[in-house]
């Protein structure tokens, strides 16, 4: 039988999630054995190659890129997996939700004191894709499946969380693995 | 601010003795005085009362009577409560609004006069009604309100409308108000004949303790809804240590549908002193304070008179009817319009020239209440209740109502009903039976203890009521078979939303989720999993708040959810593909769009 396949992604992310997920040393030998890497910025493939049993999102929706690439995760994994505070609550990036974009936007480009900007407009190229009105934790995009917290999960969380789901059965974190306060 | 205004608030703060505990009637003061508690004013009071600015704002800015802007000179809140809705509230409010020519929470041009919303002010029998400053306004059509408005331009002062007289005392020169008492069913407790003063001289031929116990006996339960055994109450207020003692009754009935209370206090002011005055001598308290709700302020003047009549009588003051050190004098706090305050200890809060804000519990009030002092808190109907029972003796209250609930309940029923009013029942009668005589057979759900307390099937109609099976603090709302259901539900969420006092996470955030969550199925955009969010966060919110408001307020939810659930199924679909329906991307990038003027390549039309 072939190896369940696990792809991942970074919206809008420090990419320290996916630092712990290389951080469970070793082990990657073993998860090797148990899977392969689809669509990942660990393998650099820009598509999926086929339907995928895992995705873990790190990040929350911050632009419409961010959007479109996590829908195309929806389509394609049967298990949806937030990663961390941002993909479950915005993180750090919602920071920005107090505050309407536009401000955001002119204190960037126009008025921050460091600004040198002599065009006076806000960048538009269309390589860059626009920001959306707030950043989005993924569940108010699409129905993700479940959620492991931490910033980022420990290397051990993960481990766990994949280990149990891989082998169907009960994920029985200790409460180490996830008190934060 | 000119130097009469500056040297007017000093009066007022002299008024209070430059008191701070006395902060509420400080800012009210002021607030009727000058039609808002300025920043200005706001120092000259912090000065006078050796107090700080932001203490005073943290007063003004807490309740909703008290304002920091200008309000007109004449206030009118139409009371927009789910009962006064039903009964055509939001017609009178378009005629208020086309009449004035301005908008809710607007103030005419001329700044005369202020058109805004209230909650529930206790009219619910006669809604829709409105508060024209003090004075009440029940009963209201589109063609009364344009006859006050058009009154209220010529004359400002409410005073002189003529809106009709109410029954009973609402006659008395000192009240002259519309507010009709519609006392339906009387009971053997408190709507009936009794020998004033009977109690209070057999209370005061026992030992203090032995009132105590009489009580305790008679187990008397709280009236207000928490439903406390009082004996218990006054015993631990008596034993615990403190040099001094208070009794507070709480007439801050501010649960929508409940306005028993409006009516005790104008009708039976008696036996509830008579009560006060009681629970003074058990306790061992020499001071009581009456927590009255600010909506009833009409009622104040003549409260005031007949705690003076009482003094003339020497039934208050120093040795009460002879009895040698016992002196006990009660004095009345108004309060200014917040739910919160009903709550004991935000109520304590409050009494002490504070932000309504809860308290730590433990310690509870009978140990560390008002002034950090033991304090006993009691309902109006509960000490009315405890009046009759020195009166008539444990054993005779014992035999009315049920055998863990004695006595009698006074209900305040109202809604889809023929005959909204004060019904006062024996503990133990079912739901059907009310609803028989109140006219409301048809009824699709009854709300039982007001939001706080829960919606019911007519498969449950045959429950009872009583403190073993549906408490309740009174309010007693009938739903229609045409009403819409959610929509009350959602109505609701609106106002815990509005009146949380904002000190805890979970009743702050889980309200506002909860009734974000309830918009989204209710605009048809909900997933089942949805009930499921809505059922785990209402449990955590009453888990997890701090006090009795957070530890209800998920109630219009949860209980419609387990009594009315395929309201609910009817409206939300699964999510074929995964996506959620409420993410709208094209709204999402509008800004954007804006700032960079471009159109979204990704996402187009």
């Amino acid at each position: 039988m072939a190896k369940p396949k696990i792809a991942t992604a970074s919206l809008a992310g420090c990419f320290g999630c996916h630092m712990s997920i290389l951080d469970i040393d070793e082990r990657i030998l073993k998860l090797i054995e148990l899977v392969d890497f689809d669509k990942s910025p660990i393998d650099d493939l820009k598509k999926f190659t086929g339907r995928c049993l895992v995705g873990l999102i790190e990040g929350g929706c911050a632009n419409e890129e961010n959007v479109h690439n996590l829908k195309y995760f929806r389509e394609n994994c049967d298990i949806l997996i937030s990663l961390g505070d941002c993909a479950i609550s915005g993180g750090l990036p919602a920071m920005r939700n107090s505050m309407p974009l536009k401000e955001c936007l002119d204190e960037a480009y126009l008025n921050g004191p460091t600004v040198y900007n002599p065009s006076g407009k806000i960048p538009s190229d269309k390589e860059i894709p626009l920001c959306l009105d707030r950043v989005y934790p993924c569940h108010e995009i699409v129905k993700m499946d479940y959620y492991l917290p931490g910033c980022p999960p420990s290397a051990d969380t993960i481990w766990e969380a994949l280990v149990a789901l891989l082998n169907n059965k009960p994920l029985d974190l200790p409460y180490e693995l996830i008190k934060y306060d | 601010m000119s130097d009469s205004l500056q040297q007017k608030i000093q009066e007022i703060c002299q008024s209070s003795n430059n008191d701070r505990v006395r902060m509420m009637d400080i800012v009210q003061g002021v607030q009727k005085e000058l039609g808002c508690v300025s920043s200005e004013a706001m120092s000259i009071i912090a000065k006078a009362t050796k107090s700080h600015h932001v203490e005073v704002e943290s007063v003004v800015s807490f309740y909703s009577f008290l304002s920091k802007e200008q309000k007109g000179k004449t206030v009118i809140r139409l009371c927009n409560d789910t009962v006064d809705r039903m009964k055509g509230c939001e017609k009178v409010a378009e005629a208020l609004s086309s009449e004035l020519g301005i908008g809710f929470s607007e103030t005419t041009a001329d700044g005369k006069i202020t058109l805004e919303y209230t909650p529930c002010i206790g009219m619910c029998d006669q809604a829709p009604a409105a508060l024209i400053n003090d004075v009440v306004a029940p009963s209201l059509t589109v063609e009364k309100v344009k006859e006050i408005v058009q009154n209220l331009k010529k004359d400002a002062d409410p005073s002189k409308l003529s809106l009709g007289i109410g029954d009973g005392n609402n006659v008395d020169s000192l009240v002259r108000s519309a507010v009709k008492n519609n006392i339906l069913k009387t009971g053997d407790v408190i709507f009936t004949d009794n020998e004033s003063g009977k109690g209070l001289e057999n209370a005061l031929a026992l030992k203090p303790e032995e009132v105590v116990e009489a009580v305790k006996v008679s187990k008397l339960r709280g009236r207000g809804g928490a439903g406390f055994p009082t004996g218990l109450k006054w015993q631990f207020t008596r034993s615990a240590e403190g040099k001094e003692k208070f009794v507070i009754c709480n007439a801050d009935e501010g649960e929508p549908g409940t306005f028993k209370d409006r009516v005790l206090l104008t009708e039976k002011f008696d036996l509830l002193f008579e009560g006060m005055t009681i629970a003074g001598y058990a306790i061992g308290a020499a001071t009581g304070i009456l927590y009255l709700r600010g909506e009833y302020v009409y009622l104040k003047k003549f409260l005031e008179a007949k705690l003076q009549e009482r003094r003339d009588q020497g039934l208050l003051g120093d040795s009460i009817k002879g009895k040698d050190g016992f002196n006990f004098d009660i004095r009345i706090q108004s309060g200014s319009g917040a739910y919160i305050c009903g709550e004991e200890s935000a109520l304590i809060s409050s009494c002490e020239g504070l932000r309504g804000d809860p308290k730590t519990r433990p310690p509870f009030p009978a140990q560390k209440g008002y002034l950090a002092s033991p304090t006993s808190v009691n309902n109006v109907e509960t000490l009315c209740s405890a009046t009759r029972i020195l009166e008539k003796g444990s054993d005779w209250f014992l035999s009315i109502g049920s055998r863990e609930s004695s006595g009698t309940k006074v209900l305040s029923i109202s809604g889809y009903c023929k005959n909204p009013g004060i019904y006062e029942v024996p503990f133990g009668t079912k739901v059907f039976d009310l609803l028989k005589e109140v006219g409301a057979e048809d009824a699709k759900a009854v709300l039982v203890a007001g939001p706080s307390g829960q919606f019911i099937a007519p498969n449950e109609f045959s429950r009872v009521i009583c403190f073993s099976d549906l408490g309740t603090g009174g309010a007693i709302i009938v739903f229609g078979p045409k009403c819409d259901l959610l929509k009350a539900v959602h109505e609701y969420m609106e106002f815990f939303v509005e009146e949380s006092c904002g000190y805890c996470t979970p009743c702050r955030v889980g309200n506002v989720l909860l009734k974000k969550k309830l918009e989204e199925i209710m605009e048809g955009n909900g997933q089942p999993a949805d009930l499921d969010y809505l059922q785990s966060l209402g449990e955590s919110v009453k888990k997890s708040s701090r006090c009795g408001l957070g530890q209800t307020s998920p109630n219009p939810i949860l209980t419609t959810l387990k009594n009315f659930k395929p309201l609910y199924e009817a409206l939300v679909k699964v999510s074929e593909d995964g996506m959620q329906p409420t993410f709208d991307i094209r709204a999402a990038l509008g800004d954007a769009e804006q700032a960079a003027e471009r159109k979204s390549v990704l996402y187009t039309d």
